[in-house]
């Protein structure tokens, strides 16, 4: 996120498009909520009714796939209507040229016909967003699950800076992350690309200070795989020994019985994890980690926020902290590291390798954290990136995109659009909610949420089972006839295995960030 | 200079403060119980009640503004006499039985009860029965505890605004009711746990923290929520190295003290008796113990052999979201400096 969760309590204006915030970050949408409840505006895009409308004065159900040209929609109005922040694009921004011939091939019409948000809603919303400065955009997997996902997010940037949005309190683009320290691997640099602190493997000085700090020679340069093309690698044989710390993802990958069988085909599988899961079934080795609350270490959430975690309980058994599993093998190649704890990794290597965090130590963490970057140790961090719009990379890029449907569309054999996400009793897949005592009482099984209108012209009742297929697979699972699904689609979510929806979601991918097309795909519904 | 007096020393104030806020920020506490900071005072329970100079009764000073030149006493016996008797008339109005209480050693009408010097009961108790409500997984509802403050009711509408429960029915039988008066379980409650947070008695209760342990056999251990990417803010409640609950740091960032379902209830995983505890090795179809040593030795000798056969970027590691950062520094740092490879992804992108 460019802003922090402090912003939204405050917010005058927010525009959230693609997040299911109140089961999936439900603490995040009670500021939302209150913002509202103390006369803040909130305009809700998502093609569910999902909880959050109910206090948005307005829900545009926009269709699954469709959100490149509803935003493309919304900036012709805005350069048309002459309601964008010109000063704030001349100054802070290039690219203003190339980003308004794009949009002025998708005037409210055209968008309206792709989205199915009428053209007089458009024109009323993107009024509606220039009439309050600065508005808070929000977004999270219903924008990037798709194959057009890194698009996405540029027109969501795009709108933004249009506005004049970015680099202001109660502004921004603010993505919620699902998992709680997504951030803070990626800013580990657990990616195929960088090191810890983004800094580019491609790059020979990067290299050249990790080989120094490390003691070693010849980092390699050529940036790495993704998951999906690690996948990949184990059946075409590229890939023959591989390490999954933590994932389960016989169930979170989408086509789960491709994802077995490359998993089945791993020359060499070790999986370090809490729990037996479906992945660990494949593996040679399990090795038994310590869980959350079982040793002391940091998590960076969605707004940069490095939080101390800290023991509470012993590990069960043999159980160890993960970051002693790995230096235990590392010393197995003769390499032998210093670190004896997650403090002494912290404050005597990451902060002295990744500028960002330069100033964080465990001292300092105490209280609330801190908001990277904290480039030094006076620093306080930074509650907002891009101050007044002045971009840590120069100039904001207006970066024009088209939109492109998703990657399989409903058909006559698969009428309809299978769109996935997560609901609030538990978390992805159930590794942990599900062995709490009392949330199983909650949500005991999935279920395919359909509109009455479906569940009428195809005589479901609610509760009955039916057969959910597409062309990788199909699930028998019980229906749940709603408001909040629109006709045509059917929405699950992948908390447990035998109804899981990954079954049969499309493994297609975004070609940058090989992020799976979890938002759509095309099935069947029968009766059963 | 804004100053008043407070219990005959000068003391500064902010234009419409409320005496409670600027007794506080003067060093001075007056208890409350109905009183939820950052929200409207109610008013409702007039514990807080202070002898104002000039005035003619006692004024409730979580909802009085404080005005120049004020003359505020906060101890005096008026005051004391007029509290006891508010705490006096709360106690009866239920049935408060500390010895069987959950939340013993975490009530403020035992402390004000206590404080007083309340010995005896001297109004007889209220003989409204109500039935507990503990079908939910999670909270229990002893409406014969409940001293209708309000809290719950302003937590749920104005904190997290999940807007599941409201004061209902008049006078006597006036009750915390959702809607249509349905259990927790049946309505429109999403099981946050907000309201048992803020509730200052016995009345709401966490069902699995039932039993483990008083308030003051506890740790608080602050942390972080292993779930979604928001990062509240968690007291883990600790007894002999168990959790036995989980409430929400007030005043921290970013959650102000709430939390949700997950957050708040998700806790025991860790104890589930799936966990693993021992490394282990395929053999043929299952697997076996193996001790660390062994387990170690044949993941190393393993990949050293696919790396020398096969090359450095044959190897591929996937790391874990949820876990520490330093863990994913750890992996990262060993897939680049020991294997050479960066062949190294994590689910940033499901
Ligand atoms: S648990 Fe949460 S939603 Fe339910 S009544 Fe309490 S505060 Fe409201
Ligand atoms: S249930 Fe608790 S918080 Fe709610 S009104 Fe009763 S005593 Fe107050
Ligand atoms: S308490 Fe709920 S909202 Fe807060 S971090 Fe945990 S899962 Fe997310
Ligand atoms: S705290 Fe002031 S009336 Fe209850």
């Amino acid at each position: 996120m460019t802003n922090s969760f402090a912003h939204f309590a405050k917010a005058k204006m927010m525009f959230v498009i693609g997040s299911n915030m109140t089961e999936a970050h439900p603490v995040a949408s009670t500021f939302v909520k209150e913002a509202v409840t103390g006369g803040a505006q909130l305009i809700v895009v998502d093609p569910r009714r999902t909880p959050l409308c109910d206090f948005a004065r307005i829900h545009a159900p926009i269709r699954v796939g469709s959100d490149i040209a509803f935003l493309n929609g919304l900036m012709n109005v805005l350069i048309s209507e002459d309601l964008y922040d010109k000063e704030y694009v001349n100054s802070c921004t290039t690219g203003f040229d190339e980003l308004k011939e794009k949009v002025m091939e998708y005037p409210p019409e055209r968008a309206a016909e792709i989205s199915g948000i009428s053209a007089d809603l458009i024109r009323e919303i993107a009024r509606t967003l220039a009439s309050v400065k600065p508005a808070m955009l929000m977004y999270t997997l219903g924008i990037t699950e798709h194959t057009c996902g890194v698009n996405n997010v540029l027109s969501c940037a795009n709108l933004q800076m249009l506005l004049g949005n970015v680099g202001f309190e109660c502004g921004g683009v603010n993505p919620l992350r699902g998992q709680n320290n997504v951030q803070g691997a990626c800013d580990m640099g657990a990616l195929p690309n960088v090191f810890p602190g983004y800094q580019r493997v491609d790059n020979p000085q990067a290299r050249e200070k990790f080989e120094k700090a490390w003691g070693v020679e010849g980092l390699p340069a050529k940036p790495g795989l993704m998951i999906p093309q690690m996948m990949d690698g184990l059946v075409d044989g590229k890939v023959k020994a591989f390490y999954v710390f933590g994932e389960n993802l016989a169930n979170t990958e989408p086509d789960i019985r491709h994802v077995e069988h490359c998993l089945e085909s791993a020359e060499f599988l070790v999986c370090q994890d809490i729990f037996p899961t479906e992945t660990t079934r494949f593996a040679h080795v399990i090795l038994p980690a310590a869980a959350w609350s079982e040793n002391d270490g940091t998590f960076s959430s969605s707004e940069r926020r490095v939080n101390r975690v800290r023991t509470a309980s012993a590990a069960p058994g043999a159980a160890m902290p993960n970051w002693w599993i790995f230096r235990e093998l590392a010393r197995r190649f003769g390499h032998s590291w210093n670190s004896d704890s997650a403090q002494e990794i912290w404050d005597n290597e990451l902060s002295k390798l990744a500028p960002s965090m330069a100033g964080i130590k465990y001292v300092r963490l105490e209280g609330d954290g801190l908001q990277w970057p904290v480039p030094t140790e006076d620093s306080c961090g930074t509650t907002y990136l891009h101050s007044d719009g002045c971009f840590t990379c120069g100039l904001g890029v207006l970066s024009p995109v088209d939109w492109t449907p998703p990657a399989e569309v409903p058909d006559r054999e698969y009428p309809f659009v299978l769109s996935t996400g997560r609901r609030l009793y538990h978390y992805h897949t159930r590794t942990q909610t599900g062995r709490c005592e009392g949330l199983n009482d909650l949500l005991g099984e999935e279920t395919a949420d359909i509109s009455p209108d479906d569940a009428d012209r195809l005589n479901i009742r609610h509760g009955e089972m039916v057969r959910v297929r597409s062309r990788r697979g199909a699930v028998n699972v019980r229906a749940n006839v709603t408001e909040q699904v629109p006709s045509g689609m059917v929405w699950m979510a992948f908390h447990f295995r035998e109804a899981c929806a990954n079954w049969i979601t499309n493994p297609a991918f975004d070609p940058v960030t090989q992020t799976a097309e979890y938002k759509a795909c095309a099935v069947g519904i029968d009766k059963l | 200079m804004n100053t008043f007096s407070l219990n005959g020393r000068e003391a500064t104030f902010t234009p419409g403060q409320s005496i409670l806020d600027a007794a506080r920020e003067n060093g001075v506490e007056i208890p409350t119980l109905c009183f939820l900071k950052q929200n409207a005072p109610t008013g409702a329970c007039r514990v807080c009640l202070v002898e104002v100079a000039g005035a003619r009764s006692l004024m409730a000073s979580c909802s009085t503004p404080v005005t120049r030149g004020m003359e505020v006493l906060t101890e005096s016996d008026r005051v004391h006499g007029a509290r006891k008797l508010v705490v006096e008339l709360l106690l009866s109005s239920g049935h408060h039985d500390c010895l069987v209480c959950e939340a013993n050693g975490n009530c403020r009408l035992q402390d004000l009860a206590y404080r007083y010097g309340i010995r005896e009961l001297k109004f007889s108790r209220s003989e409204e029965q109500y039935t507990v409500e503990d079908q939910n997984p999670f909270i229990v509802r002893d409406f014969s505890k409940c001293i209708l403050c309000g809290r719950c009711v302003q937590a749920c509408n104005e904190i997290v605004v999940n807007r599941a429960i409201s004061l209902g029915y008049r006078g006597a039988k006036s009750k915390v009711v959702t809607g249509g008066d349905m259990p927790y379980h049946e309505s429109e409650c999403v099981m946050c746990g907000q309201c048992v947070q803020v509730c200052p008695v016995g009345a709401l209760t966490e069902k699995k923290a039932a039993g483990l342990g008083r308030a003051w056999e506890t740790e608080k251990i602050r942390t972080t929520c292993p779930y979604c990417g928001v990062g509240c803010q968690q007291l883990l409640h600790v007894r002999n190295g168990r959790i036995t609950k989980v409430t929400g740091v007030e005043e921290a960032e970013p959650n102000h003290g709430r939390l949700c379902v997950k957050g708040r209830f998700g806790y025991d995983f860790i104890y589930s008796k799936e966990r693993l505890t021992t490394p282990l090795i395929r053999e043929g179809e299952g697997f076996r113990e193996a001790s660390w040593d062994e387990a170690l030795d044949l993941v190393a000798d393993r990949l050293k052999e696919i790396i020398a056969k096969h090359g450095p970027d044959s190897v591929a590691g996937v790391s874990c979201a949820r876990s520490i950062n330093e863990d994913s520094y750890q992996m990262q740092k060993l897939f680049r400096a020991v294997f050479k490879t960066n062949n190294i992804d994590h689910c940033a992108r499901t």
